[in-house]
């Protein structure tokens, strides 16, 4: 490669945060003047890398090399002394401050130290605006009064406003118009050019081939591929890289009945489906889940999973269609009435969805089956510890204690104890979203057994994955999703990876985007009162 | 709640034994965090300071029946704060609550009913007050602190109209009767008595019952709360009733003990009872608190009002003294967190 030395230098970076282990050693060779992509899944450890190198996280183990001295970067004041910014997803600019207010916050050009020179300010933005190609950006306006792709360009100029040598950039174009995102690409070309580099984060892989110079993969926070060549490494070999395994599983055997296709009559299906949509989100989709069943649904973030997962479940409200669980319509967009007839869900973000963190894990398991163990509102307490106990055995939950704190579990037991709620709950139906999302790579066999030995023992499991692996290994039936359709549905053993992935790509105009959908869980609130 | 018709596997049909779980009922008194056992060596503290400085006045049997009964009022008020601040939310409104129920249950209309007409109007003023709360934030979408502010703003108003300012003088013999000496039993007022009944339930309703444990993981995360299948609306329409309930209640207890009712009755109730569920532990951003801490809290505050009085020194220095205490409180609780 380049003969001088690079500009940045992360070796063997390892973060830890309860429960998880985030990065587990990566690196990252970042070279004067290139455009370097960072790819991963949601969850990889793509964002605490780049709060490690904005100095935002401190790392609990590695090395970092700046222009060949090694550096602590104790604060983001202290990075960016050094000439690295950052641009986050979400925007960190104060609304209620002026467009120049928010370029020099922190570093304002003063007179005696404390005046703010507001003229010379609002000067030296206006430039850095025209540098930008959005010279029409009043400084004087206020942030909040502006459109996300400006405020975005606010963003930079304030980057732009310190002496940079590195940017990075964490999803920049997920809010642009395409004519916006070829002025950002100009933008990449200009500071490239002057021997500024960028760390470039997107899940649009069409981009990272057109102005990428060099890839890095993070999977399970882990690096796995470094360095390769943007523009000559296949799309799909990189996709492999990032849904694939680096491991590989033993998954459980799938029962026989399902394997041979059964010589009695199989089970009626517990859960039907028929036509559930949501606009702009997922094209009408019909589904049968039968007990002892595992589904799986494959496919890209984006491709509707989550929301499919959701909309069954009653937290976002469908436009169209219907849920039946045992012939019996379900109330459409209520939460309570799918708790009520059987269905449970894991979601995908378990501590912001799932969990009540400052409970322990008896509460937490018992917080759905409430009446199971209380009269007349009364709680029976041994009852619950009890119940609680029995739930989080059955799937060997560790520590052995459910009085325990919930946040002091690891992310696989964490997992545990929201299907333990479940079963508790006599659930029937159990919707799982990225189900070993945060657990240690280590940990995720076991929780493949709890899972198919759940179904072996009656229950229907719907399986959302990224990793194309954990869905072939695991589910009897697979969906295939693109862009809100299905289209492909056919039993795991007649798939393979490649397969699928094929199904997954084979993009129309579109291309493949990774992008996550940004609509938080649900709008809909729970039903009132029955 | 109905059961799904029929469960696959109900995991409740293979208990396992109960080992170890039986623990003597007094282990409860070990079990008391560092948290309750540091209020209640702030408040032995205070007694002790009362007892040197002013040995025959703090002592007196007079004055420690006072000290409670003071504390009473403002108790019951912060039992029903606490609710909902461990919900994730916020009342506001207490004071003008306590106000509007004591004056409406003392008009002249409504004595002619006697006790139970009192009783029953400042109980009923107080839950419909916490009903359009509840309303407002639970159904209406609206911010709890803007809407119990709203309800702030009326509440007083809506007193200063009904009484035009004036205090209004409880002829009803029963209400006044229960404030005197003769009816102490065994030399505790009775309003100290409802004081102590108010926390017991209040307790049990916390650590016992379902109602307790939805209120808890309504305000610890709602959104979990929801797809777990609580009914999070229906919840917080709940908590804000209890805290008009509560402050019906006070009103009452208010009205015996002053024998009248007043339009400025309960003023910056709000703040005494979000500061005593402060530092006795109740976290405001919600999903944990404690009924003890807060109880604890309102004694802390009224000794330290007492022993201030007995002094003869100034309110000023009193309420300096209550700023300097919540922040202590606060970063003792920091620091014992994160350890």
């Amino acid at each position: 490669m380049a003969p001088e030395p690079p500009l940045l230098t992360m070796s063997g970076i390892t973060k830890s945060f309860p429960g998880v282990r985030a990065l587990d050693g990566v690196d990252l060779h970042v070279q004067a003047g290139e455009v370097h992509c960072l790819l991963g899944q949601n969850g990889a450890g793509k964002s605490t890398l780049i709060k490690v190198l904005a100095g935002a996280h401190q790392p609990d183990g590695g090395k970092i090399v700046w222009r060949g001295d090694e550096v602590t970067l104790r604060s983001p004041i202290a990075a960016m002394r050094l000439g690295i910014a950052t641009i986050y997803q979400e925007l960190d600019l104060v609304e209620g401050l002026s467009v120049a207010e928010n370029v020099y916050l922190g570093h304002e050009p003063t007179s005696a130290g404390f005046v703010v020179r507001g003229r010379d300010a609002r000067a030296s933005t206006a430039a850095l605006l025209k540098r930008l190609g959005h010279g029409e950006i009043d400084p004087a306006r206020l942030v909040g009064n502006l459109s996300a792709a400006q405020q975005q360009i606010v963003s930079m100029a304030r980057a732009l406003s310190h002496e940079v040598r590195l940017i990075v950039m964490d999803e920049p174009s997920a809010a642009l118009d395409p004519d916006e995102v070829d002025n950002l690409f100009r933008i990449v070309g200009d500071l490239t050019a002057g021997g500024v580099a960028v760390v470039y984060i997107s899940h649009r892989l069409e981009e990272i081939r057109r102005i990428g110079d060099r890839v890095t993969v993070l999977k399970d926070g882990r690096a796995v591929a470094v360095g390769l060549p943007a523009k000559e490494t296949p799309t799909r070999e990189v996709i492999a890289l990032m849904t694939g395994r680096n491991v590989e599983y033993v998954f459980p055997e799938r029962p026989m009945a399902v394997e041979s296709g059964a010589d009695a009559a199989p089970p009626e299906p517990v859960l039907s489906v028929q036509g559930l949509a949501r606009d702009g989100e997922f094209a009408p989709l019909d589904l049968e889940l039968r007990p002892g069943e595992i589904v799986g649904l494959a496919g890209l973030v984006g491709s509707g999973r989550s929301e499919i997962l959701e909309t069954i479940f009653g937290a976002r409200k469908p436009t169209a269609g219907q849920v039946r669980v045992d012939g019996r319509v379900l109330r459409p967009g209520s939460v309570r009435a799918a708790v009520r007839a059987g269905l449970g869900l894991a979601p995908e973000e378990r501590k912001a969805q799932a969990l009540l963190m400052l409970e322990s894990v008896t509460r937490n398991v018992s917080v759905s089956s409430m009446s199971r163990f209380s009269y007349g509102g009364w709680v029976d307490r041994g009852k619950e510890l009890q119940a609680a106990r029995a739930a989080t055995r059955e799937l060997s939950l560790r520590p052995d204690n459910p009085s325990v704190p919930v946040r002091t579990l690891s992310g696989g037991n964490q997992q545990k104890a929201v299907l333990a709620r479940w079963l508790l709950r006599g659930c029937r139906v159990l919707l799982l979203d990225e189900p070993t999302r945060g657990v240690d790579v280590g940990a995720r066999a076991e929780l493949y057994t709890v899972i198919r030995r759940l179904a072996d023992e009656g229950l229907a499991v719907l399986l959302v994955s990224s990793e194309v692996p954990e869905v072939l290994g695991l589910a009897d039936r697979v969906l295939v999703l693109r862009e809100g359709h299905v289209v492909h549905t056919a039993p795991a053993r007649d798939l393979d990876e490649h397969r699928v992935l094929d199904l997954v790509l084979a993009s129309g105009q579109h291309g493949p985007t990774l992008t996550k959908s940004p609509s938080g869980p649900a709008t809909t609130e729970g039903s009132p009162a029955s | 709640m109905t059961q799904p018709a029929s469960p696959a596997r109900p995991v409740t049909d293979k208990i396992p034994p109960a080992d170890g779980d039986k623990s003597p009922w007094w282990s409860v008194v070990f079990r008391a965090d560092l948290r309750t056992l540091s209020l209640l060596g702030v408040l032995a503290a205070l007694v002790v300071i009362g007892g040197v400085t002013e040995p025959e006045a703090f002592l007196d049997t007079d004055n420690l029946q006072l000290v409670l009964t003071q504390a009473s009022v403002i108790g019951v008020v912060t039992v029903g704060m606490t609710f909902v601040i461990i919900s994730g939310g916020i009342d506001l409104s207490v004071g003008a609550i306590v106000a509007l129920a004591s004056v409406w249950a003392t008009t002249v209309a409504t004595q002619d009913y006697g006790f139970a007409g009192i009783l029953f109007t400042a109980v009923v003023v107080g839950l419909g007050c916490g009903l359009v709360n509840g309303l407002l934030i639970a159904y209406g979408g609206m911010v709890p602190f803007i809407a119990t502010l709203a309800m702030l703003a009326s509440g007083r108003g809506l007193a200063l109209e009904i009484t035009d300012g004036k205090t209004q003088m409880v002829t009803v013999d029963g209400v006044l009767k229960l404030g005197e000496r003769d009816s102490y039993i065994l030399g505790i007022p009775p309003l100290v008595m409802v004081f102590a009944a108010v926390t017991v339930v209040g307790w049990l309703l916390l650590n016992r019952t379902t109602f307790g444990r939805r209120s808890v993981a309504v305000g610890g995360n709602p959104e979990a709360a929801r797809l777990a299948g609580i009914d999070v609306r229906r919840q917080r329409l709940y908590l804000y009733l209890l805290s008009g309930l509560c402050c019906g209640i006070a009103a009452f207890l208010l009205i015996v003990l002053s024998g009248s009712g007043q339009n400025t009755n309960g003023n910056l109730y709000e703040l005494d009872a979000i500061a005593a569920a402060i530092i006795g532990g109740t976290l405001l951003s919600g999903g944990r608190g404690t009924i003890t801490g807060s109880v604890l809290g309102v004694l802390i505050f009224i000794t330290i009002q007492n022993i201030f009085a007995l002094n003869n020194l100034e309110t000023a220095v009193q309420q300096i003294a209550k700023g300097a205490i919540i922040v202590a409180a606060v970063l003792v609780q920091r620091r014992t967190a994160t350890t």
